[in-house]
């Protein structure tokens, strides 16, 4: 029961970041709406690990590399952002279209 | 000469790659050193060659008995070894691929297509030499394979480079490419599909062969077991199927031999007379080294099939050669009806067929071979291989039209020349088969092939009539043409002599071949077939 | 093999030749070291390299003559010098040398005399004609060839023979190829000789590979001895070879390329073309002989029906031409049809005999022509007429050779026409016996009838006609004596002291020969073959040579000129008339449009079918059915990619959105399925 309202948050704040990767249209924010979806799938690591405790702590060991993953991940995606910003004067992800054919 | 033995057939592959890293090293300006370069490792390598002739001994000489053998330790994973040797089935053709690069090289001495650059020019046709010798030595299928496909590299990038780059549409196509990009893929795919097929045949000879004992690519022992009957039902069926993809596409066999064409047509001089004198030669030469001895009760099996589309690959190819307008494309079509004869010889399974087919490959590796020298000379001197704008050639360039009127009766197969020889015995051996072997089939076979000869008649007729009778068009009148220069002369005369030779003195080829191929016959269908239908 | 020879040798009680025979080999070898020569050091030379040719002939007519004598005086039968050039381990052997044989050495002495005469008479002709060492090299090749062919001692060198004279009379008759017509006769000749050459081609290999060896002799005995192997595909073999033969000897229907073959300069048709390459087809014939007497015997009544249509209708056409050397051609093609009949009906020696005095007259008659042409720079006879009074050498030579050619009393060709006739009648073709009469008849019509126009008369062309210089003169002479003496060789019933007759050297050969040989003359035969020729003569001479000036118009049969003349000469006269009128009219102009559209209409259909079919070929089904596939396959590839691509938008999100989205329609299916 505890562990269920746990997993409604963590799908909750998981759908808000996928809305967010979608339809935000400043990269920075996109940035965050996977933070956002990473904090999501942790809950869910966390709450995993207390039902069925298992004797090497894997769901907790696994939500620290997510952390750290994570905060790699923002480190260059803010810095990619950054270039951008000073090369277009602009975030929006509507115009970055580097990667097309 | 105890040496010879161990290190006569690696030079012989490998000196000419040596040849091309020294060409790599020596500045690209100083163009005389590296053609002198170029020269001197051809003709050292064609001296080993003859070296190797005069040190064969022919009393030795019966099937799967090799030569100058080396056999060490390769890749041990795959149980393959660096294993080499002769026998009197590849001597000729060693000896005609080292010949014709020689030749090839003279030639080239002032003959260079834009881009110039002889050194590249060079180094590539070193390194095709090294693959066309190895392929005739191999005796272990991953090495024969290896070289097989070493072909394709330089020849792709002498046609793609230095090929036709007049702009062609392409049916099918929305773009319009270059000639020479469209004939170097197409014929790199090509013939890289057949080698697909082939090289999943090796796999599962190599796989099967260890129910018998150990596991192995050694083209020897494959053949000992498949005199022994080995190979046997479907797999053996399937095997044979994917190496006669392999091997008829390089021939080429008819439908598979749309490459060849625009390939022929687009190549450059010297890449033409490569690829018609020996490169079509590794195919039919990889029938008779590999399909026929490891997988005999296939090829008998098989032996209608090819027989009957040799013989349309015979008819189809002269009747298409009467459709052309483009001298080369013409030359390039006469191929398919000449190698025609050499399947229609090895279908057969007879030593007469397999004699008639080795004798018209040298024949034809000459005549073509000169054939397409001679059509590079005229596009360089006229600038077109339109026939329709040619004419009067034998006023314009006496001893070009000569040589040319030569050459085109000798592709006809005017006995007492080289290919007549090859085509005469063809022809016997279709009328008496291997036992066994559909009557029905074969004699078809032999009357569309006698048919075969009258339409090659008609077309190079057609051609001599074209280019070399009449008066010239005004077009050329007036313009003085250089007629054959001292380098071609060097190049051609050979071939023109060594056409003759054989013509009046075939046993210079079958005192090779004769003997090998018989116990050939002997060992994988038992009995020369021929003999026990003479009554004599 | 070997033991078999010999035992024939003793049989017939001949020598084997000595030295002479030993090296008669130098007669194959010396014209192609000429050809050589020619085409070496020709320019350089005061003849333009006729040296060398004549040379080379020169030396091979010395020992072609002693070797003939020899064979006059002993008899000369040596077992072939042979050289092995190709052995294949299941017994197939390729030889080339000499055969030294009765047969081989009439045919020796006949291609390097007439050569030898041709030739010198070729240096007056050609002189100062275009790239004339070219004429001679290819005339040696041709000798050569030739020599090489009838020397055969099997079946694989005679085919080299037999396509190298082919070869030598593709460039000769296309010697002027600036003119794409002359090209156009060469490649007809080639073409046509190249078809029937395909039956050569496979004939070997039947009976090749039947007794296990392309060696004549070793064939003819078996066919003798009764080989079953050899049997049972004689047939097959025989007409296969026969097929081949009638391309090179134009038989009928491959007579068409003859009169086109006259496109080359003129020595070169009396050679080639009249005297001595299109006998191969015969001296096959005759070389193969016991095999058509023995296991393909169902075949001769065939070869004599072609014989013989070929021998009249081919007559008849030499009626309405105007050109003087077509004239000689059907003449040529004609006499060729009595030598296969003959020697298709069983006739060896009468066969031989016609084609030996045939070679002379023939020969004489074309290089008188080319004396003419020479002279009058055109070939038509309509251009010609009294050339009588400016010319006498050449007219009283080629009268020689048309009175011998037309069979008078007592020139060669009386006696080999009468031979042939007598085997035919001795052989039970009556009817056809008759037709070779008729025959006699036309062919002394239209040779009159061309000695009218070109002789006599008045003169029509431009320019003033001369005499043609000694070295052309001295040949025709030369020739003019056999062509009256050769036929006392053979004369029925005589044998000349110390040196026997033709038939008797001709028999001396590995299997004897079984055929006819007349014991006395046939009188009746005899004389009613005499009174054809001498009524063709009287009939021809009545109509083209009294009135000079409208036999212009005569050979046009522009009757209202014609009429009124003869009516006021005998009832006879009409009769002649209105025979001459069918067969120079409606009958000849019938054979002549049947040769045209019927024929050659099936050839040239024939050859355009090809030339569409193959067009049909490449353009429809190679270039859009078989590379169809293969470009249509890559262009498929290359259009998928063309179309796949477009949905890379580089538009981060959008992918995001669709990989959220399959994410979901996974879940769904997950849970659904579950």
């Amino acid at each position: 029961m505890i562990a269920s309202q746990f997993l409604v948050l963590a799908a909750a704040l998981f759908a808000l970041g996928v809305y967010g990767l979608l339809v935000r249209r400043n990269a920075v924010l996109v940035l965050l709406s996977v933070e956002l979806m990473l904090a999501a799938v942790n809950i869910n690591l966390v709450v995993f690990e207390a039902m069925w405790r298992t004797s090497e702590a894997i769901g907790q060991v696994f939500s620290i590399f997510v952390l750290t993953v994570a905060a790699a991940e923002v480190g260059i995606g803010l810095a990619i952002i950054l270039m951008i910003f000073r090369n277009r004067q602009s975030a929006n992800v509507d115009e970055l279209d580097l990667m097309r054919w | 000469m105890e040496w010879f033995d161990t290190w006569g057939l690696p030079l012989i592959v490998f000196l000419p790659l040596v040849g091309a890293l020294v060409l790599g090293l020596i500045p690209k300006e100083k163009e005389d050193a590296v053609k002198a370069t170029a020269l001197l490792f051809s003709l050292v390598t064609f001296g080993l060659s003859l070296v190797a002739i005069g040190l064969f001994d022919f009393d030795l000489d019966t099937y799967n008995t090799y030569q100058f053998e080396v056999n060490t330790r390769w890749i041990p994973a795959i149980d393959s070894n660096f294993h080499l040797g002769v026998d009197g089935i590849s001597l000729p053709l060693l000896v005609l691929s080292c010949f014709v690069t020689v030749l090839a090289v003279i030639y080239s001495w002032d003959h260079w297509e834009e881009p110039r650059n002889p050194r590249a020019f060079l180094m590539l046709m070193m390194i095709l030499l090294t693959g066309m010798n190895g392929t005739f030595v191999a005796l272990d299928l991953v090495l024969f394979f290896i070289f097989f496909e070493v072909v394709l590299v330089p020849m792709y990038f002498l046609i793609g480079i230095w090929g036709d780059k007049a702009p062609r549409k392409i049916p099918g196509f929305s773009r319009v490419v270059e000639t020479r990009l469209y004939a170097a893929i197409k014929f790199f795919l090509f013939t890289l599909f057949g080698s697909a097929f082939m090289l999943l045949g090796f796999l599962a000879l190599y796989f099967r062969s260890g129910e018998f004992g150990d596991r192995t690519f050694d083209i020897v022992e494959l053949t000992n077991l498949g005199a022994s009957g080995a190979f046997t039902g479907t797999f053996a069926f399937l095997v044979f199927f994917g190496l006669f993809l392999g091997f008829a596409v390089k021939v080429p066999m008819w439908p598979l031999h749309t490459w060849l064409p625009d390939a022929h047509t687009a190549a450059p001089t010297v890449g033409s007379v490569l690829l018609a004198a020996i490169l079509l030669k590794l195919g039919t030469y990889g029938f008779v080294r590999i399909s026929l001895p490891i997988l005999p009760n296939e090829a008998v099996r098989w032996a209608p099939v090819i027989a009957i589309l040799s013989a349309i690959g015979i008819i189809y190819g002269s009747l298409a050669c009467l459709a052309q307008t483009d001298m080369k494309r013409l030359i390039a079509f006469s191929s398919v009806g000449h190698m025609g004869f050499v399947m229609l010889g090895i279908s057969t399974l007879t030593d007469v067929g397999i004699n008639a087919s080795i004798i018209g490959m040298v024949a034809h590796g000459l005549i073509t071979g000169l054939l397409f020298f001679i059509a590079g000379s005229m596009a360089h001197r006229y600038h077109t291989r339109e026939m329709a704008r040619l004419g009067g050639q034998m006023k314009l360039m006496p001893i070009m039209g000569g040589i040319l009127g030569f050459t085109a009766m000798a592709s006809l197969g005017l006995p007492g020349l080289a290919g007549f020889w090859g085509e005469f015995m063809s022809l016997v051996s279709s009328y008496n088969p291997l036992d066994g072997l559909s009557l029905t089939v074969f004699r078809s076979a032999m009357v569309a092939g006698a048919i075969g000869t009258v339409l090659t008649a008609g077309y190079m007729l057609y051609m001599l009539q074209q280019v070399n009778f009449g008066e010239p068009s005004d077009e050329w009148v007036g313009r003085n043409f250089h007629d054959v220069d001292r380098f071609e002369m060097t190049a051609w005369v050979p071939l023109i002599i060594f056409t003759v030779v054989v013509g009046f003195y075939p046993n210079l080829i079958f005192g090779v071949t004769n003997d090998v191929v018989g116990s050939l016959v002997e060992m994988a269908f038992q009995g020369g077939a021929v003999t026990a239908g003479l009554g004599g | 093999m070997g033991s078999l020879l010999f035992a024939a040798a003793e049989a017939t009680h001949a020598g084997d030749g000595g030295w002479w025979a030993d090296t008669a080999g130098i007669m194959l070898i010396s014209p192609f070291v000429a050809f050589l020569l020619i085409l070496a050091f020709g320019k350089r030379l005061r003849y333009n390299g006729a040296e060398f040719a004549i040379g080379a002939l020169a030396i091979n007519t010395v020992w072609a003559v002693v070797l003939f004598v020899l064979n006059m005086t002993e008899g000369v039968l040596r077992e072939p010098v042979r050289f092995v050039v190709g052995d294949i381990g299941s017994g197939l052997t390729f030889e080339l040398g000499w055969a030294v044989d009765g047969l081989s050495i009439m045919m020796y002495l006949l291609v390097n005399l007439v050569g030898l005469l041709v030739f010198t008479y070729a240096v007056g002709y050609m002189e100062g004609d275009r790239r004339v060492p070219w004429f001679f090299a290819a005339f040696s090749l041709f000798a050569g060839s030739m020599l090489l062919l009838v020397g055969a001692p099997n079946l694989v060198q005679l085919i080299i023979g037999w396509e190298g004279v082919g070869l030598a009379s593709y460039l000769l008759i296309g010697f002027y190829w600036e003119d794409h017509e002359n090209v156009n006769a060469g490649n007809k000749a080639f073409m046509v000789n190249k078809l029937a050459d395909v039956g050569l081609l496979l004939g070997a290999v039947f009976l090749g590979v039947a007794i296990g060896s392309f060696d004549f002799a070793e064939l003819n005995l078996a066919a003798v001895e009764g080989n079953a192997a050899l049997s049972a595909v004689a047939i097959a073999g025989g007409a296969l070879l026969f097929f081949g033969a009638m391309g090179k000897s134009a038989q009928f229907p491959f007579h068409i390329w003859l009169p086109d073959a006259m496109a080359g300069p003129t020595p070169v048709s009396a050679l080639m073309h009249a005297a001595t390459m299109v006998t191969a087809g015969i001296y096959l014939m005759a070389r193969t002989f016991p095999l058509y007497q023995q296991m393909a015997a169902d075949l001769r009544p065939w070869m004599v029906a072609i014989g013989t249509i070929t021998l009249f209708a081919m007559g008849l056409l030499a009626l309405v031409v105007d050109d003087i050397k077509k004239v000689l051609a059907y003449s040529t093609v004609s006499q060729l049809g009595y030598m296969m009949t003959a020697v298709a009906a069983g006739g060896y020696t009468a066969g031989l005999f016609h084609l030996f005095t045939h070679a002379f007259f023939k020969a004489l008659l074309f290089l008188g022509a080319g004396s003419v042409i020479h002279a009058v720079h055109s070939n038509n006879m309509s251009d010609m007429g009294g050339l009588r009074k400016y010319m006498p050498r050449t007219y009283a030579t080629f009268v020689i050779g048309a009175l011998a050619l037309a069979g008078i009393f007592p020139l060669s060709g009386f006696w080999s026409k009468d031979e042939i006739l007598a085997t035919l009648g001795h052989e039970g073709y009556t009817a056809v016996m008759w037709i070779a009469i008729a025959g006699a008849f036309v062919t002394a019509f239209y040779m009159t009838r061309a000695v009218a126009l070109t002789f006599h008369g008045t003169y029509k062309g431009h320019g003033h006609p001369h005499e043609s210089p000694p070295v052309m003169t001295v040949p025709l002479i030369a020739l003019a004596v056999p062509s009256v003496v050769a036929g006392l060789l053979n004369i029925p019933g005589v044998s000349w002291p110390g040196i026997g007759n033709f038939t008797e050297w001709l028999a001396v050969r590995v299997v004897p020969m079984g055929d006819h040989h007349a014991e006395a003359i046939d009188f009746f035969l005899a004389g009613v073959g005499l009174l054809a020729a001498v009524a063709g003569i009287v009939l021809g001479w009545l109509i083209f040579a009294p009135d000079r000036d409208t036999q212009q118009a005569r050979d046009r049969l522009e009757i209202p000129v014609l009429y009124p003349l003869f009516r006021r000469k005998y009832y006879m006269d009409d009769v002649a008339l209105g025979i001459s009128r069918f067969t120079m009219g409606p009958f000849a102009r019938f054979v002549n449009w049947t040769n045209t559209y019927i024929i050659d209409g099936v050839v040239n259909g024939v050859g355009g079918l090809v030339y569409h079919l193959a067009r049909f070929i490449y353009g429809g089904v190679d270039q859009r059915g078989i590379d169809g596939i293969v470009n249509g396959l890559s262009a498929a590839a290359d259009a998928a990619g063309s179309g796949l691509r477009k949905l890379q938008t580089g538009r981060v999100q959008q992918y995001a959105a669709s990989f959220v989205m399959g994410a979901i329609v996974l879940v769904i299916v997950f849970v659904l399925v579950r």
